[in-house]
């Protein structure tokens, strides 16, 4: 029986393993026809255009703006939920938050792009205009779908702290606001901001709901009414009926996706490490 | 009430003195407010605008462009909870028997194994819907079908389990292991009859987490099992409630099938979320005692 537990704990190890090997093996090949300097900073995506040509910068920087967005309106609003949770909330109220936290992180991808598609786009178009289907859209979308994330990972980093820290800047005089902010928050440093990354990479790899409201244009732009494509959306956008090079292109593709998680994740794993240290 | 208001009373008079503390304290409240208000409006959204448009028609057995039924999708989904189950469950809980029980400290397996499973559950589901599309659909020639999306969807909740079962494991107290050795009884032994029953609530808490992430997951499946409206055989596609869900949606011709869709959607995660948190509650009043 013994063999058999240890076959099994391979298994996790062996799907890396083919998870790598059909990436790479697919999509490095056509990097390679490409270009990598014209695949990875080519500003024009045209595969079906002759000549073809397959530059992903648009969706790179797509995927790079989205994801800003959603940690500049998530991750304040995530990390003080999560110190209300932790700090200000009565037991009474913790019975209902924490579930409806929870259930925040168990919502559908494809509900809240639907929910996205029907409310956020009209209300980001009548109140700030364009079309709709825009960076702003996506990132606020996002920025609530990373919500349970990072209030998860930041609330126990929070709670992890020793009392005796919050107690001894009690005893100081502080305020039970300064306490927490000022002594707690600090301490929780690095659990906090593993939450955030973890939620950075829940943000990049999102694709059904951001492929609902973000418009996938292929285009370079700043401008936070327009929309753009992400890594994510133009892979699940054009997979689809792709063949050939155009076919190996999106894999590529998601060969650049796939280096950007695991770098998050080595940045992730590290700093977890730290804060348990 | 009286007492509540005293309360309040000091407190305020606190933040006359020290204005940060009562901006801080306003800057959590409202931060709290506003992510619970975001989803009660969501839902409450979904509610509102989605039962109304429930209708008999929508669960008919078969699907046509007419009804939209969401019957065969709804099928699919349970086929295919069930079929990803059954291939990861025992996968995740024996790889989690060997590193709690049998690896010895200090083994290079184990954290390899971590590591592994970490990356795992950092990958986001379109490079799983990708690798499953590149693997099972054309190199094993499984075609678009739903144990295609089962074993992708398996690979995808293989290090959810496991790592549910592993702590659910080392949560039982080592006495138990001990008392069982003690009796003679050997590792597997100890294994099946003591160490495991103990840890099967906090093992079913990871395993209804992973359907959660079954029932909701589309990007994986689009590729992988397909968009066919049918109750198909295991070798064929078909669409689950999630990909159903979304189609609808894109196509954007039936929005209101769209709002029924998604109520039944909502409702089936809102019920397994209500059984989790039950378990995770049998969890903890068992480790009390």
């Amino acid at each position: 029986m013994k063999g058999v537990f240890f076959i099994a704990a391979l298994t996790s190890i062996l799907a890396v393993l083919l998870i790598c090997l059909f990436l790479f093996a697919n999509g490095i090949p056509a990097m390679g026809k490409i270009g990598v300097f014209d695949f990875l900073l080519g500003q024009k995506w045209a595969p079906t255009d002759s000549p073809a040509s397959y530059g992903i910068f648009p969706m790179i920087l797509g995927s790079i703006y989205v994801t800003a967005g959603a940690i500049i309106i998530g991750v304040p609003i995530g990390i003080l939920t999560a110190v209300f949770m932790a700090r200000f909330c009565p037991k009474g109220l913790y019975k209902i938050l924490k579930p409806a936290v929870d259930l925040l992180a168990g919502i559908p991808s494809v509900v809240y792009g639907f929910f996205g598609v029907m409310v956020l786009v009209p209300f980001v178009r009548d109140n700030f205009g364009g079309t709709g289907l825009s960076i702003l859209t996506a990132s606020i979308l996002l920025g609530i779908m990373i919500l349970p994330t990072i209030i998860g990972v930041s609330e126990s980093a929070i709670r992890a702290v020793p009392e005796s820290y919050y107690e001894g800047a009690l005893a100081l005089g502080a305020t039970h606001e300064r306490s927490v902010f000022f002594t707690i928050l600090p301490a929780a440093k690095s659990g906090i901001t593993a939450g955030v990354i973890l939620g950075i990479g829940r943000a990049i790899g999102e694709t059904m709901a951001v492929m609902m409201v973000v418009g996938n244009q292929t285009r370079v732009t700043s401008d936070i009414l327009k929309g753009l494509r992400t890594l994510t959306t133009n892979i699940v956008m054009e997979m689809g009926y792709a063949a050939d090079l155009h076919r190996e292109a999106l894999i590529a593709t998601a060969v650049v996706l796939f280096i950007f998680i695991l770098i998050i994740n080595l940045l992730f794993s590290l700093l977890k490490r730290r804060s348990k240290a | 009430m009286k007492k509540i208001w005293n309360a309040f009373k000091t407190r305020f008079k606190t933040y006359k003195k020290r204005p940060l503390s009562l901006i801080l304290f306003l800057a959590v409240t409202l931060s709290a407010i506003a992510t619970f208000s975001i989803l009660i409006y969501l839902i409450a959204y979904i509610l509102v605008m989605g039962i109304p448009n429930l209708s008999w028609d929508i669960f008919a057995w078969e699907y046509n462009s007419d009804n939209n039924s969401l019957m065969p999708a709804l099928i699919n989904t349970i086929t295919m909870t069930v079929l990803s189950l059954v291939i990861a469950a025992p996968l995740g809980i024996f790889s989690a028997i060997y590193l709690v029980e049998y690896a010895k400290r200090g083994n290079k397996l184990v954290g390899i194994v971590r590591v592994t499973a970490e990356t795992l559950s950092g990958i986001p589901s379109i490079v799983y819907g990708l690798f499953g599309m590149l693997f099972f659909v054309t190199a094993l020639k499984w075609q678009l079908s739903l144990i295609s999306g089962a074993f992708t969807l398996a690979i995808m909740i293989l290090p959810l389990i496991m790592r549910t079962t592993e702590e659910a494991l080392k949560s039982v107290p080592d006495s138990y292991r001990e008392g069982s050795f003690g009796l003679g009884a050997g590792r597997l032994r100890t294994v099946f009859r003591i160490v495991l029953p103990a840890a099967v609530p906090g093992i079913l808490a990871g395993v209804i987490l992973a359907i959660g992430r079954i029932v909701g997951e589309t990007a994986a499946l689009i590729y992988t099992a397909g968009t066919v409206a049918k109750i198909p055989d295991l070798m064929s596609s078909g669409r689950t409630l999630a990909v159903h869900m979304f189609v609808l949606s894109n196509e954007g011709l039936h929005t209101d099938k769209a709002y029924a869709t998604a109520v039944v959607l909502l409702v089936i995660v809102i019920l397994i979320n209500a059984l989790s948190a039950f378990v995770a509650k049998k969890i903890s009043k068992g480790t009390r005692v």
